[in-house]
């Protein structure tokens, strides 16, 4: 479980958070969804400590993270995965040494063993046979399983993604959250995924936050967004005419059930 | 001025932040092996090339100029020597290198630091300065000093083909020259200027790497300041080794 408490960030006197607040639960998929600019990368990199907050708290099952000291983050980062908007793979390695990258790093396992892990995980994220690719020989779809094989593969407590389905097509974007929601519910790992992607919304959604210019505007699940009177939300979400019909029909046919 | 004071501290910043202990020794060796190879294999054949070019030509220009009968052959082989171990292969090599190298590391970090690369290690729990910076700084400082070594005696070979071959000098004359009022100083002197700018080269083109805002043009834009301004440092450091030490 993450608490984010009342935390606050700028740039010189933009703005980007202002008093965002938020609990994340285990074995949840928490979303944080916004237009693009609002902030969601941002909220991210201060959660894990890429940017300092200027005010509040962030809280690691209870532990205060803002107040850790350099040892004690690294230690936490050991339970954090995350996945990056551009996969962020490292270039001069192939598919299997960005993998074992974590594992060469901070285990003392054999090679074999290592290697054992790897293909564990790759066969987790349904790549097999491409273990020797680099990654710019891979798409886009491969690159982003790649990078969730190297974000859970010191089998982390916390998994963070930055838009897990930006650039890849409708159906790629369903099995990639497919997978995390897996992973999500199977280790009982706390994820938190920046999405303006509607299908992870509807599908995913069990803790919605909604960020509207550095502010939280919004906060519930996939089935209470169809009720909400926020206008920005709505504008948001029900963007074009086809998913303003398929709200109304949603409502009406949620009436005639409980009728 | 402010601009450039506040550059240096957070170039001395990221030195300092450099020396941390590392995660896995074994990791980190790997990665500065690495860097060797990239930094002395990488650019031997352009340091091989310029270092010949550079010695044949200095034969020819001085042979061009010293016509006075008064002046003995064997001076032109001193004259090679002595410009060469001081001057031709640690300054103008180094600044070939600025450009060769230093170009290269900072557009590798720019890269890794655009694509969010360095973040990924950082969430890893990875002090990317120690992991990123270090092992490049100590490549460069143990193969720019072997490279230039390698150019000097290169330059010398290049100024007695093109001198012998031209008829310029007999070989004797040449080694004669070579041998004569030979000062092992000059030859330190050559290695420690080199050690300073391959320090200068690898840490200035890393700091502007490393801090690299923005896209791919900022990548390019990184990477030419940095060789700008190793260059200007590498001159300002070649006069001020010169009026200190000679
Ligand atoms: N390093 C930075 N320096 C200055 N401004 C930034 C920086 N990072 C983000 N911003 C600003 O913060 C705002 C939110 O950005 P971001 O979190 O990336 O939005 P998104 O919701 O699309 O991920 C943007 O207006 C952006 O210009
Ligand atoms: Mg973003």
């Amino acid at each position: 479980m993450i608490e984010v408490i009342h935390i606050k960030k700028s740039f010189g006197p933009k703005v980007v958070l202002d008093d965002v607040s938020n609990v994340m639960e285990c074995g949840k998929m928490n979303l944080v969804i916004g237009a693009s600019g609002s902030g969601k990368t941002v909220f991210l990199k201060c959660m894990v400590g890429l940017m300092d907050v200027e005010q509040g708290e962030i809280l690691y099952e209870g532990k205060n993270f803002t107040a850790m000291n350099e040892k004690e983050r690294k230690e936490l980062r050991m339970q954090i995965g995350m996945l990056f908007q551009g996969s962020a793979l490292f270039d001069s390695l192939n598919v299997e040494r960005n993998v074992m990258f974590p594992l060469d790093m901070f285990t003392n396992h054999t090679s074999a063993e290592k290697l054992k892990r790897v293909n564990e995980v790759l066969d987790r994220v349904n790549l097999t046979d491409s273990n020797k690719k680099y990654p710019s020989e891979i798409s886009g779809g491969m690159e982003k399983r790649v990078a969730l094989a190297r974000a859970i593969v010191l089998n982390p407590k916390f998994l963070f993604c930055d838009e897990p389905n930006s650039g890849l097509d409708p159906k790629t974007s369903l099995v990639i959250d497919k997978l995390i929601k897996e992973i999500t519910t199977d280790f009982n790992i706390t994820t938190i995924i920046n999405t303006h992607d509607m299908n992870t919304v509807m599908e995913y959604g069990d803790n919605i936050m909604f960020l509207h210019q550095g502010k939280k505007n919004w906060q519930g699940n996939k089935n209470d967004i169809f009720y909400s009177n926020d206008e920005n939300l709505n504008d948001f979400i029900f963007a074009s005419d086809f998913l303003k019909d398929t709200k109304k029909m949603k409502i009406m046919m949620d009436k005639k059930q409980s009728n | 001025m402010f601009k450039v004071l506040e550059h240096f501290g957070k170039y001395l910043y990221m030195l300092k932040g450099m020396f941390t202990k590392p995660e896995n020794l074994k990791v980190y060796w790997k990665e500065f092996v690495n860097q060797c190879y990239d930094i002395g294999i990488g650019s031997l054949g352009i340091v091989v090339i310029i270092s010949l070019f550079l010695g044949a030509v200095t034969t020819v220009q001085t042979a061009y100029q010293l016509v006075s009968p008064l002046v003995q052959k064997y001076v032109i082989a001193q004259i090679i020597r002595d410009s060469t171990f001081l001057e031709l292969s640690p300054t103008v090599v180094c600044i070939v290198l600025a450009g060769v190298v230093g170009s290269k590391i900072a557009s590798e970090l720019g890269n890794m630091r655009v694509s969010e690369q360095i973040d990924a290690l950082e969430i890893m729990g990875i002090n990317t300065k120690t992991y990123l910076i270090l092992p490049k700084i100590v490549a460069a400082f143990i193969m720019i000093p072997c490279l230039i070594t390698i150019s000097m005696f290169l330059g010398v070979w290049g100024g007695y083909m093109a001198g012998t071959l031209s008829g310029i000098i007999t070989p004797q004359q040449f080694t004669q020259g070579l041998t004569k009022d030979f000062l092992i100083f000059n030859l330190i002197f050559g290695l420690i200027k080199s050690f300073t700018f391959a320090f200068i080269i690898s840490s200035v083109s890393a700091y502007f790497g490393y801090n690299v805002k923005g896209g791919a043009l900022e990548i390019g834009k990184a990477s030419t300041l940095s060789v700008v301004v190793s260059c200007i440092l590498i001159l300002c450091a070649d006069y001020g080794l010169a009026a200190l030490l000679l």
